[in-house]
């Protein structure tokens, strides 16, 4: 098993936005979680990346439980996520914004940075080579030296994936990767997203866009109102009763 | 590369520029005042580093300068002890201060880290002015010597100690300078752009942060330090909250999260005000708007609006690029909502 | 146990007035997030005004305070709209500047006008009553009865009026308050004006019993600060209860304890719950 949600809770105050849901992860996979806005795929998807810990519940990787663990460990396992809005320093080059993706993979400190050590070269280079790599994966060799507050929406998306990639991740969540592009770049995304798995790496996603999903992912949650309903691969959640009802009777336009 | 050999030969021309000053502006106050100025630089380098790499303004900074001069002040004039031994003395206790700080003052974060640095910093200089018997008080700590020799050097005369802090503010910007161009430095600056982010690509916040604090606490040390022996005298009034107004001046103009910024901010505001003496009193009335100003329209001073000239016009040389210029804060939640909608 | 009342009695009248300057503070940083440096520098223009109405156009006591409330409200509000309504998107600490920056300004400003001189505020309020045994001067009488006019007419305006319960509803949730038609920009005005108009009373009501000077509003605004951080940023209850803990603690720690060190009371008070709540007493945890 590689990752397994089990009975994932979580509470804000009295409200309850994930109830009891579980969920297996599938290696090698494209793994979708959907529904309605307002459904908890958010909450849900920051408990299992490790950004919010669980009312109750546990998510357990590679048989480890990392429910408690913090952010930055989890990621030191092999976990990346992104985020739906791409925090980039647009002020620095592309390549310098997704060097710092390794960090997590090297020593070199503080010492090492002002005396120029031979760790801090080796690391340095090794970061920098990292970078180009990941970047080459995602295709954006052509702006390695762009400002990253010049480039397109789709190009930070990629930035992002790259920055992700650059941990040296064994599953890489992505939260609404194809938000706020146009559908000939969301195509692009998802063969990269395919690419990424033929790597060898997981892919979970969220996302809004039901055609790219549909078409994309190999195993699909739904949930609706914090609560698991449906759970398969494509064809059995769009003949689904009750995930029809879902979308027919809540928000239409999701 | 052109434009890195243009670069090292611009930093050499303005490094022997400085060595030169001395025979050039005969004028021994003025040499005063660079000099003075070169230590407040190095404590807004230090201040740089926190606010400006990693996001963190801390208001105790002035705090921590106070600290450093106390230090030195105490532990030449009370202990006698050499002059080196207490100033690296001097810089131990203020790191170490600030580590303890630092631990828990980094549990907050924003506007909950600037008040309760800005309580921390109260504090301090309430401790320095009430403790009597150890600080003097409000009468202050008298009679702190200058840097004794180093071998034949000594360092009496004006000139020698414009040398001797030169030479310490250049050590600070090339610490600094290392720091900002390496991975430890592109670790703050992921903690500033995102700290959430930061901590998803394998980034322990807390550690970094508290390297980071400890280290600005460090040049406040050192630059309080060095005030100290060039005044030779200290009184509470160096650690309390328009100190740190000041230092907050100095980086804002000249350039906050840059690497010129503090040493190009920190000599032009000195110096204008001391040739506004007459001002002294009312300098706020020209610096608090301008502060709020330059925030508002040049986020990054000075330097960064240099530095934004130039890509402008290297830009339209090899013609203006269509891509319009998304500010680098923009309003998260509205980009989201708009992403939603193309959905 | 003659001096026990006393000392409660001043922890009230001071408590007062820290729930009120504290009030407005809580109100701005509830709506627009701003930590409001510059909140210490309209308390102390609030004296000034009220100071200078009465010296030099020998205006009634009253008529001073009003006229205090508009002037300073409307500053407020010019804050508002030249510089934190600008910087709307920019980093928190960007903000944080600008107000400090505003409060060096006014400081400076203040000193140019009327002088870095300690100045006295006569009223016609000096005498001295006697209750339940204690004496008592009208004017702090009067700060207390103020203060909770005060607050019950913020309270009354906050939930009974359509405009009150517009800050409610952009404090609660300010995208939504803006999807259901709420003119944000005009409700951000009205926080600073209400805010400013506070801190006025507060000061107008307190000169008396204190001194006027430039740089009056420094410690009053840090122990707001701290009053908010304990009775939870934003929370209009938490700033009163907060006001009167921090008064009742003062006053009573000047006396039992050390009288040198009681200001020292409300920023200790603070590094101790920050220490161990770095969100503060009152914080929910966040979506």
């Amino acid at each position: 098993m590689f990752i397994e949600a089990k009975n994932l809770t979580k509470q804000f105050g009295g409200l309850t936005a994930v109830k009891d849901v579980n969920f297996e992860i599938e290696k090698g996979k494209i793994n979708a979680i959907i529904g309605p806005n307002g459904a908890g795929k958010s909450t849900f998807f920051n408990l299992v990346s490790g950004s919010y810990i669980p009312t109750s519940g546990q998510v357990i990787y590679k048989g480890k439980d990392i429910t408690k663990l913090p952010p930055n460990k989890i990621a030191e396992l092999g976990v990346a996520r992104t985020f739906q809005t791409t925090n980039l320093f647009e002020q620095a080059t592309v390549l310098d914004n997704v060097i710092v993706g390794h960090r997590l993979r090297t020593k070199s400190n503080l010492l090492d940075a002002v005396l120029r050590t031979k760790r801090y070269k080796k690391e340095e280079k090794k970061c920098k080579d990292k970078a180009m790599e990941v970047l080459d994966f995602v295709g954006l060799t052509n702006i390695t030296d762009q400002l990253a507050g010049s480039i397109t929406q789709e190009e930070k998306k990629r930035v992002a994936f790259a920055l992700a990639l650059a941990t040296d991740p064994e599953v890489v969540f992505l939260d609404e990767p194809a938000a706020g592009i146009n559908s000939g770049e969301t195509e692009g995304l998802a063969e990269l997203m395919k690419k990424m798995v033929k790597r060898g790496i997981t892919v979970c996603l969220i996302e809004h866009k039901m055609q790219m999903i549909m078409k994309l992912a190999d195993k699909i949650m739904v949930l609706n109102y914090g609560e698991k309903i449906a759970e398969g691969s494509s064809e059995e959640i769009m003949n689904n009763q009750d995930v029809i009802e879902a979308y027919l009777g809540g928000d239409a336009s999701a | 590369m052109p434009a890195m050999t243009k670069k090292s030969i611009a930093l050499i021309v303005l490094i022997i520029g400085a060595m030169v000053i001395p025979f050039i502006i005969q004028n021994e106050y003025w040499l005063h005042i660079l000099t003075l100025s070169f230590i407040w630089s190095i404590a807004v380098y230090g201040l740089n580093i926190l606010a400006g790499y990693t996001g963190y303004l801390s208001l105790a900074h002035a705090g921590f300068f106070a600290i450093g001069a106390y230090a030195l002040g105490l532990l030449t004039v009370k202990a006698g002890l050499n002059y080196w031994v207490a100033l690296i003395l001097a810089c131990i206790i203020t790191s170490g201060i600030g580590l303890l700080i630092g631990l828990v003052a980094l549990r907050t974060r924003e506007h909950f880290f600037a008040i309760y640095t800005l309580c921390v910093g109260y504090v301090i200089y309430l401790v320095i002015d009430k403790w009597d018997s150890l600080t003097g008080g409000v009468r202050g700590l008298i009679g702190i010597p200058a840097p004794s020799n180093i071998g034949p050097i000594s360092f009496q005369s004006a000139i020698s100690q414009y040398y001797l802090i030169l030479f310490f503010l250049l050590a600070t910007v090339v610490v600094m300078y290392r720091i900002v161009h390496s991975l430890t430095g592109r670790t703050f600056i992921a903690i500033r752009n995102s700290e959430e982010l930061a901590q998803t690509i394998g980034i322990s916040t807390m550690k970094n942060k508290l390297t980071v604090f400890v280290l600005s606490t460090f040049f406040a040390g050192l630059a309080g330090a060095l005030y100290a022996s060039f005044i030779r005298f200290i009184g509470p009034d160096i650690g309390y909250t328009t100190i740190i107004f000041d230092l907050l001046t100095y980086l804002l103009v000249g350039g906050i999260g840059t690497l010129a910024g503090p040493v190009v901010g920190t000599i032009l505001i000195v110096s204008v005000s001391q040739s506004l003496q007459f001002l002294q009193d009312y300098r706020m009335l020209i610096f608090g708007p301008m502060l709020t100003l330059i925030i508002i329209f040049y986020p990054r001073g000075i330097v960064g609006m240099v530095s934004e000239w130039k890509m402008k016009w290297f830009n339209k040389k090899k013609k203006a690029p269509a891509e319009t210029w998304k500010s680098t804060y923009s309003d998260s939640e509205d980009v989201r909502e708009d992403k939603v909608k193309e959905g | 146990m003659d001096i026990l009342t006393q000392q409660l009695f001043n922890g009230l009248t001071i408590g007062s007035v820290y729930s009120l300057v504290a009030l407005g503070l809580t109100l701005v940083y509830g709506i627009l997030h701003i930590p409001n440096f510059a909140h210490g520098a309209l308390y102390m223009l609030g004296a000034y005004v009220t100071l200078t109405s009465m010296l030099l156009w020998n205006f009634n006591y009253w008529l001073a305070i009003a006229i205090s409330i508009v002037v300073v409200g409307l500053l407020g509000v010019l804050m508002e709209r030249l510089v934190f309504n600008p910087l709307k998107n920019s980093p928190p600490i960007h903000d944080k500047i600008a107000a400090i920056g505003i409060l060096l300004f006014l400081e400076a400003l203040a000193q140019l006008v009327w002088g870095a001189d300690y100045r006295t505020m006569s009223t016609p309020y000096g005498e001295v009553v006697n209750v339940f045994g204690t004496t008592l001067t009208m004017q702090r009488v009067l700060i207390n009865v103020g203060a909770v006019i005060v607050m019950i007419l913020l309270y009354f305006f906050l939930k009974k009026t359509f405009m009150g319960s517009t800050i409610i509803a952009m404090a609660q949730n300010r995208k939504g308050a803006h999807l259901v038609g709420i003119n944000t920009n005009k409700v951000a005005m009205l926080t600073f004006l209400i805010s400013g108009g506070l801190a006025a009373i507060a000061a107008s009501l307190s000169a008396p019993i204190n001194l006027v000077f430039p740089g009056m509003g420094h410690l009053v605004i840090l122990k707001a600060f701290v009053i908010i951080i304990l009775g939870g940023m934003g929370s209009v209850p938490g700033a009163i209860l907060g006001g009167y803990i921090l008064g009742f603690t003062e006053s009573l720690g000047a006396t039992y304890i050390s009288n040198d060190y009681k200001d020292v009371i409300a920023f200790i008070l603070l590094i101790i719950i920050l220490s161990f709540k770095p969100k503060g007493l009152f914080s929910k945890e966040g979506f």
